[in-house]
C-alpha cells in the first residue's frame, strides 16, 4: 500500500514537465496545522524534493488574504467550510478539496494537576481567565463556545473569556499563565500521543460537532505539478502517520481510486 | 452604522488615550526636563530607552509585556503579592502598555521645547526670587508650550493607532480591552466590511482633523523643532 503510494508519486512526479523539480509549494496553512505540516515538509521535500513555503495565520484572515489576491498555491484550512467559499467564489478547486484530519479540542493549563480529567474546573470556575480563539473567526473558538452551551456555562464563563485572535495566540495566552486555563487544539499540547506539559482534559468528540479541516488546490495553481503532489502526499500513510501522532483524529479510509 | 459595541469600543480607546496622556505628561514632564538640562553619562542611554518604543515592532512590546506582567514574570509576580492582581487582561494593564508604547511621543517634543528655552529668562525668573515652581509654570511652561500641545496631541493619537501591544496582551474583551483598532480588525476578520468601513474611515477623518489641528495652532507660535 505504501509502496504503491509513492510509485504513484514518484511517477506523477517523474511525469510531469522538469521545471516541477525542486519546485516551491506556496502554502497557506491554519495556525493550528503548522508543527505537522513542518513535519510533514521535511519528508515531502525528502520524497519529492518539493520545498514548502509556509504561511501560517487564522483560517479566516488566510481567507481574506486569497480573496485578494495572495500568491498561495494550497490552502490547508482548520475548517471545511472556508475551502468550500472558495470554491463557490471559483477561486479554488472543487474536485481538489478533502478532509486531511480532525482537529481535536483540549482543555488545557500549563500548570500540572489543574485541569482534571473530566473537565470538572470548567463549573467549578476558580478561575479568573479562560483563553479561547476568536469564536467569529476561528473553529476551535466556536466549538468551545458550543461546549459552554452544552454545559448551560454561557453566561457564568462569558466575562472570563479572553480571546486570541487565533488559536496560536490562544496557547500562548495559556502557556504565559496569563490566562490559567483556555481550550487549544490537542494538537498544540500533544507530541506523540503524550502531553507535552501541564495538565489537560481532551474534550469527548460526542460534545461538538467535528473539526473537520480540509485542504484544496487553489485555481491560482491549477496547473502546478508540486502543488498537485503535496494534497496526495497529504492523503498518503506517511503524512497520515505524521497527522496522527500529533493529536488529530484521521479521516476514514476512503478506497484509493485507481488510475 | 455604529453598533452598541462599536459606541463602547470608541468611549473605551478614547478613556484609555486622555489618560495615558495625563500619565504622560505627569511622568513626561520631569523626565524631559532631565534630559534638557543632564550632562551626566546616563543622558544618551535613558534617551534611547525612551526612544525605544518608536523603533521596536509592537509586537516585541507586546510579547515582553505579557512575559514580565504576567504571572511568572517579575512584574506579575509584584503586582500579585501586592493584591492588584496580574496586568494583562486588564484596562490597567492597557494604560501602563500605552504609557510605555507613546512615551517618546509625549516625551520628545516637551524635551525639545525645554531646550529650546532661553536660560537667562529663568535666571532672570530667580533673580526676582521666584520660587523654582512659580518660574516653572509662569516662565518655562508658556514658552514651551508648543512642545506640550503637540505632547498632548501625539500621544493621544498614538495611543488611538495603538494595536499590536494591545491585541497581544488584552485578550480582546467588549468594554475592558477591545479598543476601536482591534474592534476593525474583528470586524474585517468576520467579513463584515460595512462596519469595518464605518470605524475604520472615522478613524482616518479624525486622524486627520487631530493633525491639522495640531499644525494649525503650532503655526504662527516660534515652534522648537520636533
Amino acid at each position: 500500500m505504501k509502496l504503491f503510494k509513492q510509485t504513484l508519486l514518484a511517477v506523477a512526479i517523474a511525469c510531469s514537465t522538469a521545471s516541477a523539480w525542486a519546485d516551491e509549494v506556496q502554502v497557506a496553512v491554519a495556525s493550528n496545522f503548522t508543527k505537522p505540516l513542518e513535519a510533514i515538509a521535511e519528508k515531502f521535500k525528502a520524497a519529492s524534493g518539493h520545498d514548502l513555503k509556509i504561511s501560517a495565520g487564522a483560517t479566516g484572515k488566510l481567507y481574506a488574504q486569497i480573496e485578494n489576491g495572495a500568491p498561495f498555491e494550497v490552502f490547508i484550512s482548520a475548517d471545511s467550510k472556508t475551502p468550500k467559499k472558495l470554491v463557490e467564489a471559483k477561486m479554488a478547486e472543487a474536485d481538489s478539496q478533502f478532509t486531511y484530519a480532525f482537529g481535536k479540542l483540549a482543555l488545557w493549563s500549563s500548570t500540572e494537576g489543574y485541569v482534571d480529567d473530566k473537565g470538572e474546573v470548567l463549573t467549578k470556575g476558580d478561575f479568573k481567565h479562560l483563553a479561547i480563539a476568536n469564536p467569529k473567526t476561528a473553529p476551535y473558538g466556536e466549538a468551545a463556545m458550543g461546549i459552554f452551551g452544552k454545559l448551560g456555562i454561557t453566561d457564568t464563563i462569558t466575562p472570563k473569556l479572553v480571546t486570541g485572535e487565533n488559536i496560536t495566540q490562544t496557547y500562548d495566552f495559556v502557556s504565559t499563565g496569563n490566562a490559567e486555563l483556555g481550550f487549544v487544539a490537542l494538537s498544540q499540547v500533544q507530541k506523540e500521543g503524550k502531553l507535552k506539559s501541564g495538565s489537560a482534559w481532551v474534550v469527548p468528540q460526542d460534545m461538538y460537532t467535528p473539526l473537520s479541516q480540509d485542504a484544496v488546490l487553489l485555481s491560482s495553481a491549477k496547473d502546478s505539478a508540486s502543488a498537485k503532489a503535496l494534497l496526495e502526499f497529504l492523503k498518503g500513510e506517511e503524512a497520515q502517520t505524521v497527522i496522527s501522532s500529533y493529536g488529530y483524529g484521521l479521516p476514514e479510509k476512503t478506497a484509493t481510486k485507481e488510475k | 452604522m455604529l453598533s452598541a459595541s462599536d459606541w463602547s469600543s470608541i468611549w473605551l480607546t478614547f478613556k484609555l488615550a486622555s489618560l495615558t496622556t495625563l500619565i504622560l505628561l505627569l511622568i513626561g514632564t520631569p523626565l524631559a526636563w532631565h534630559l534638557a538640562h543632564t550632562r551626566r553619562w546616563w543622558k544618551a542611554p535613558l534617551s534611547a530607552v525612551v526612544a525605544l518604543p518608536i523603533v521596536l515592532p509592537p509586537t516585541v512590546l507586546g510579547f515582553y509585556l505579557l512575559i514580565t506582567l504576567g504571572p511568572k514574570g517579575p512584574i506579575g509576580q509584584l503586582t500579585h503579592s501586592l493584591g492588584l492582581g496580574t496586568l494583562p487582561f486588564t484596562f490597567s494593564g492597557l494604560l501602563v502598555a500605552s504609557v510605555f508604547y507613546s512615551l517618546p511621543f509625549v516625551v520628545q517634543p516637551i524635551q525639545n521645547a525645554f531646550e529650546a528655552l532661553d536660560m537667562r529668562l529663568l535666571e532672570a525668573s530667580r533673580t526676582l526670587r521666584a520660587k523654582p515652581m512659580d518660574t516653572f509654570f509662569s516662565v518655562v511652561v508658556p514658552l514651551a508650550r508648543p512642545g506640550f500641545l503637540t505632547a498632548c496631541i501625539l500621544g493621544f493619537a498614538h495611543t488611538v493607532g495603538e494595536f499590536g501591544v494591545v491585541l497581544m496582551i488584552g485578550g480582546n474583551i467588549p468594554d475592558k480591552t477591545r479598543v476601536v483598532s482591534v474592534q476593525i480588525y474583528d470586524h474585517v476578520e468576520s467579513m463584515e466590511y460595512a462596519q469595518a468601513h464605518w470605524l475604520a474611515g472615522g478613524m482616518v477623518v479624525f486622524s486627520f482633523i487631530v493633525l491639522l489641528l495640531m499644525y494649525t495652532l503650532n503655526r504662527g507660535i516660534r515652534m522648537s523643532k520636533i
